[in-house]
């Protein structure tokens, strides 16, 4: 049968209407549900660079919440390490809120760089790991993750991926166990004490535990390789500053207890 | 995509609500036209998600619903398309259930969401639920095209299903992320370990499981293509 093109017309806008209102009104009602799974996702991510996985997973939300209350303080800080404590509109700022993506297509100067601090339960002077978090480009779409740094703030306490449309199967398995447990133990610093950061080598199947900058690679996703090099290695430079302030605090901290 | 235009149209007044040919509208798709191994359709698919078991199933559980969703929709206004743009019509409401379904995994199973990715999205351009819309629900009432989505769609589940088994299980030696290589080898003993086969993780070890399948159920049924 043949319409008129009014019919057709009329049809098309009612059809685009309730579909977009349809899909609105869905947007809106599950956004609060998905901002909490968002952010306690986050959260986990956060842990994950300093706890085992298999222990994250038995957890349940509120369980992880309280434990992420009880042993992470945040702070941000500027590429020259210092710490920032207000938006530049006078607001104070929460390093939870501080969107990375964002940040990251701005020049690294005017970026703010949260830093996650680990410590035992009940004393936030007794640190356990610093987690940093990182950003950067992948083969499909955006790849992240968070690097936690023991005490001496060289060896890498464990490491957490994640990515938005990196192949499943390939470029996906950044953030599966197995693969981030090839970071732990490895240095960020060279001898001379400059960053050297780790790479992740072609191929896959070698051993590299006596390379402290090298981890074995991912057959079949070397773009997604790639790409998490570059985001440790950027990330790994701009937050240097702020390591090397610690590392001189610790450090005349050693001189005044002796 | 290949493009079925032949409408079939099957009309009877008042039948049982699961008759002889309602049976057959799902239980055909099962083996005997099955979209993937012999129509050849949502291939793409059908590679993509099947490493492990569980994305696997909540992708099957996604198509499952977006195809008889949709097919019910369509087959509801299918006398008030215009047919000059029913592609169109078609695809509106296939890319809104589609949406649909990733906000609520995005919302309920949010680490789902995240595996998945992409691959919730492309449902889209499965071919398998453009297929059904054109050929069957354009022509057919409500419940038929429901009956009919539904068993295509378990058609592909099931394909999609026993490849994700193969390729976890040779692949990681999991099902359903239980270590099944790893609890056999503690049976036997310590020296004793199972080989895990990387080819199965990549996109070629679902090939040549979905190329043994197809292969199987044609010996058996003795489908020829023509």
């Amino acid at each position: 049968m043949q319409q008129s093109n009014t019919y057709i017309i009329t049809f098309s806008i009612i059809l685009t209407v309730v579909l977009g209102l349809l899909l609105s009104g869905t947007s809106q009602v599950l956004g609060p549900l998905q901002r909490k799974a968002e952010e306690l996702d986050a959260k986990k991510q956060i842990l994950g660079a300093v706890l085992d996985g298999a222990q994250l997973k038995q957890m349940k939300p509120e369980e992880v919440l309280s434990f992420y209350e009880s042993r992470i303080i945040s702070k941000v800080v500027d590429i020259e390490g210092k710490e920032v404590t207000q938006n530049p509109d006078g607001s104070p700022i929460v390093a939870e809120k501080v969107n990375v993506g964002k940040n990251y297509k701005m020049a690294p100067e005017s970026r703010m760089y949260p830093i996650y601090v680990f410590h035992a339960e009940g004393n936030p002077e007794s640190v356990e790991s610093y987690i940093l978090p990182v950003y950067g480009a992948g083969l499909w779409d955006e790849i992240w993750g968070y690097v936690a740094l023991q005490t001496d703030l060289n060896t890498i306490e464990g490491v957490t991926f994640s990515h938005k449309a990196e192949t499943p199967g390939l470029g996906a398995r950044i953030t599966s166990p197995d693969v981030q447990q090839r970071y732990q133990g490895k240095q960020i610093f060279d001898e001379s004490g400059n960053i050297q950061s780790v790479w992740m080598q072609k191929g896959e199947g070698k051993d590299y535990a006596n390379d402290s900058d090298k981890v074995d690679g991912l057959s079949g996703a070397t773009i997604t390789a790639n790409g998490v090099n570059n985001m440790l290695k950027n990330y790994l430079q701009y937050y240097s500053s702020f390591l090397s302030n610690q590392k001189s605090s610790q450090q005349s901290e050693v001189v005044a207890v002796n | 995509m290949s493009t079925e235009t032949t409408v079939t149209e099957v009309k009877k007044p008042a039948e049982a609500l699961l008759s002889k040919r309602r049976k057959k509208l799902i239980s055909d798709p099962l083996i005997d036209s099955n979209p993937v191994t012999i129509q050849v359709l949502g291939i793409c698919s059908a590679l993509a998600v099947t490493t492990q078991m569980q994305p696997t199933l909540i992708m099957a559980i996604s198509v499952i619903f977006v195809v008889v969703m949709s097919n019910f929709v369509i087959s509801l206004m299918r006398n008030t398309i215009p047919s000059r743009v029913r592609i169109i019509v078609q695809l509106a409401v296939v890319a809104t259930l589609v949406t649909l379904v990733s906000e609520l995994l995005r919302a309920f199973a949010y680490d789902m969401y995240k595996e998945l990715s992409v691959f919730v999205g492309l449902i889209i351009t499965n071919c398998i639920v453009m297929g059904r819309l054109e050929a069957f629900a354009l022509g057919n009432k409500p419940y038929d095209s429901v009956l009919d989505g539904f068993g295509s769609a378990l058609g592909y589940s099931w394909i999609i299903l026993a490849v994700a088994f193969f390729r976890e299980l040779l692949g990681s030696g999991n099902v359903f992320g239980v270590p099944v290589y790893d609890s056999i080898a503690g049976l036997i003993g310590n020296d004793f370990s199972l080989a895990r086969n990387g080819l199965m993780v990549t996109p070629v070890g679902a090939f040549i499981i979905l190329g043994l399948i197809i292969w199987v159920q044609r010996t058996k049924t003795g489908y020829v293509e023509h």
